[in-house]
């Protein structure tokens, strides 16, 4: 517990350099979710560089905890976060969407270890997150259960059953992340199918929620801390973030949702990231 | 052939059509209305035109009590999320009470592409022929997809039509009359007759020509209708031809070849290969690359005739 002023910059870094791998992995494929993928960047970042434990050697090693990307579509992030933590040659990441590439449209856990779960329908994940929770309860085990929903995908009503069984069960050893980044296909969620008061509902529903500024690394990792205290009952951190998060040319644009950067939105990028360094 | 309109194309206008000669017609998605092409639909009838958002079960029960309200349904998404998702939404709320819901699907098949096995539904036929009173419609060309969209309109009962993302050649003319339950025989064949449905259609008639060149007469029937089968074309071909490929952007369980399948043994046992997606499922990769990957190219269907010819002799 606890972070220093170093630690978090490195952080804040290790996001900026996910951004840099995944538009590249995006555009080199030339198609994928680049807006999902983005917002979701600083979160996953401080789940892998701050609070999991894992071996990326033993990806299946019995005392880690389990990440569960449940919006699939950000399988870009998710193959990033993974190799940057080492479970692959980063080399591997060009070959996203291709044939025959274990780096699938969307997250295969048959054949990528670190995957814990094929996910890509929306509204499933969570489910399985409980699944896991209860089995590390069964085994009197510490391990921890994160899960990464979008706000779309809590139009989902499968999301609401998970919500239930988990304050049900008290799963307290769970904790689900909501890029609440506003905008789904059709355009902003709260005009396709509106889901606010997001944070109410969880509260609701019986969990324990933190509503935060999703892209600020101090506030990620506090919020993240403070669910490790909560007891008896789950944690839902709401992480208010945009879409297409780091690069202005993605930022809060619809159009982005499953649209990978041209070769010249690619250069844009990269500049815009190389320079963020300094800041 | 040259590739001409998406068939989710063609559903997007004819249903702008329909919307202007009846307004008892509504509109359905699921947050996927750029993809389905029901977008078209809802900029011409925004008031008749309903987003559920990513709820697919929701949708499906909702369009159900427009039914029921006197309305006629078009409800869309994604193939995968429509019969998988909502499946039994759809059995319950739509097929048991025999209710006039229309259910037009896109993205469906391994052509969906890049998306991986997740996105690319491989079964949807299989579960949509299952059901009572379900009609399934797998139309091959914009032409047949417009002419089927009108035809499911008129057609009192639950109907499932499924189209594609990619463009397709068109293989129809202005003079085709599609109609529920009837085949199309492209060509009448004598040595074989390949029975296809939807892409595989267009790779059936390439394979004929490189059969052609084989001095083999191959058939080819579009069976556009998997159900209720045009049995009556599908035992015509089998008595004509004696042996019989199906072939299907679908798994080989199920769906026009398990269909064609059972008509076969009951009435007129013949040779039959089924070409089509052998009991896996699909992944991510470029268009033409999946369709080698999986055994659905023409030359694939020209090696199926060849395997069945072989069969018919023993
Ligand atoms: C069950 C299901 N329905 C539809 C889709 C298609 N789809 C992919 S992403 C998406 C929108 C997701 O929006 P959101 O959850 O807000 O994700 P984000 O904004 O973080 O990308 C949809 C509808 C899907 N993957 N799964
Ligand atoms: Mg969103």
């Amino acid at each position: 517990m606890g972070i220093t002023q170093e630690q978090l910059q490195a952080l804040k870094d290790r996001a900026r350099r996910m951004r840099i791998d995944i538009l590249k992995a995006l555009s080199g494929c030339g198609s994928g979710h680049t807006g999902g993928s983005l917002s979701a960047a600083d979160m996953v970042a401080a789940l892998y560089f701050y609070k999991m434990k894992y071996d990326p050697k033993k990806p299946d090693w019995k005392g880690r905890d389990n990440f569960i990307l449940s919006k699939g579509h950000a399988a870009p992030l998710l193959y990033t976060v993974l190799a940057h933590a080492g479970f692959f040659d980063p080399a591997e990441l060009c070959t996203l969407r291709r044939l025959g590439s274990r780096l699938q449209g969307h997250p295969d856990s048959k054949h990528l270890p670190g995957v814990e779960i094929s996910t890509g329908s929306l509204g499933q994940g969570l489910s399985v997150a409980n699944g896991l929770a209860l089995a590390h309860r069964l085994d009197k085990a510490p391990n921890r259960v994160y899960a990464v929903l979008g706000d779309g995908e809590l139009q989902e009503g499968q999301v609401w059953e998970a919500a239930m069984t988990a304050a049900h069960y008290k799963l307290d050893n769970l904790c689900a992340l909501i890029d609440n980044n506003g905008l789904q296909i059709d355009g902003p969620v709260a005009k396709v199918m509106g889901v606010e008061p997001i944070t109410d509902k969880w509260r609701s529903f019986g969990w324990e929620v933190f509503d935060i500024d999703g892209h600020d690394m101090g506030q990620i990792v506090a919020a993240l801390d403070k669910a490790d205290a909560v007891k008896g009952k789950p944690t839902a951190i709401v992480c208010r973030t945009v879409k297409g998060k780091g690069v202005s040319l993605f930022e809060g644009k619809v159009e982005y949702h499953g649209a990978a950067p041209s070769k010249e939105e690619l250069a844009v990028a990269m500049k815009e990231l190389d320079e963020a360094v300094c800041k | 052939m040259t590739l001409n309109v998406a068939t989710r194309d063609a559903y997007g206008d004819a249903l702008v059509n329909l919307g202007k000669k009846r307004n008892d017609v509504v509109v359905l998605d699921a947050d996927l209305s750029g993809s389905t092409k029901t977008s078209k639909f809802a900029k011409a009838f925004p008031e008749r035109f309903f987003n559920i958002g990513i709820a697919e079960q929701d949708m499906m029960g909702t369009a159900a009590g427009l039914a029921v309200g006197g309305k006629l349904p078009f409800a869309s998404t994604f193939a995968v999320f429509a019969t998988g998702r909502a499946w039994e939404q759809i059995r319950q709320s739509i097929c048991y009470p025999n209710l006039n819901v229309k259910i037009v699907a896109s993205h469906a098949g391994v052509t969906v592409g890049e998306d991986g096995g997740s996105h690319q539904s491989v079964e949807d036929i299989a579960v949509m022929r299952v059901l009572p009173h379900m009609t399934v419609i797998v139309p091959a060309d914009g032409v047949e997809t417009t002419q089927a969209i009108e035809a499911v309109a008129e057609h009192k009962g639950p109907c499932y039509v499924r189209t594609g993302r990619n463009k397709v050649p068109t293989l129809f003319g202005p003079d085709y009359a599609f109609k529920i339950g009837k085949a199309h025989v492209f060509h009448e064949g004598k040595d074989a007759a390949i029975i296809a449905a939807g892409i595989m259609t267009a790779e059936a008639l390439k394979a004929r020509d490189i059969l052609k060149a084989e001095g083999i007469d191959a058939g080819v029937i579009n069976m556009s209708t998997i159900k209720p089968l045009d049995t009556g074309a599908v035992l015509e071909a089998a008595r004509r031809c004696g042996a019989i490929v199906t072939a299907e952007e679908h798994s080989i369980i199920g769906g026009l070849g398990g269909a064609v399948a059972e008509a076969l043994s009951e009435s007129a046992p013949a040779p039959l290969v089924r070409v089509g997606i052998k009991d896996v499922f699909g992944s991510s990769g470029d268009c033409d690359g999946l369709m080698k990957h999986y055994g659905l190219s023409a030359g694939d269907i020209a090696a199926a005739v060849r395997e069945v010819i072989k069969k018919k002799k023993r």
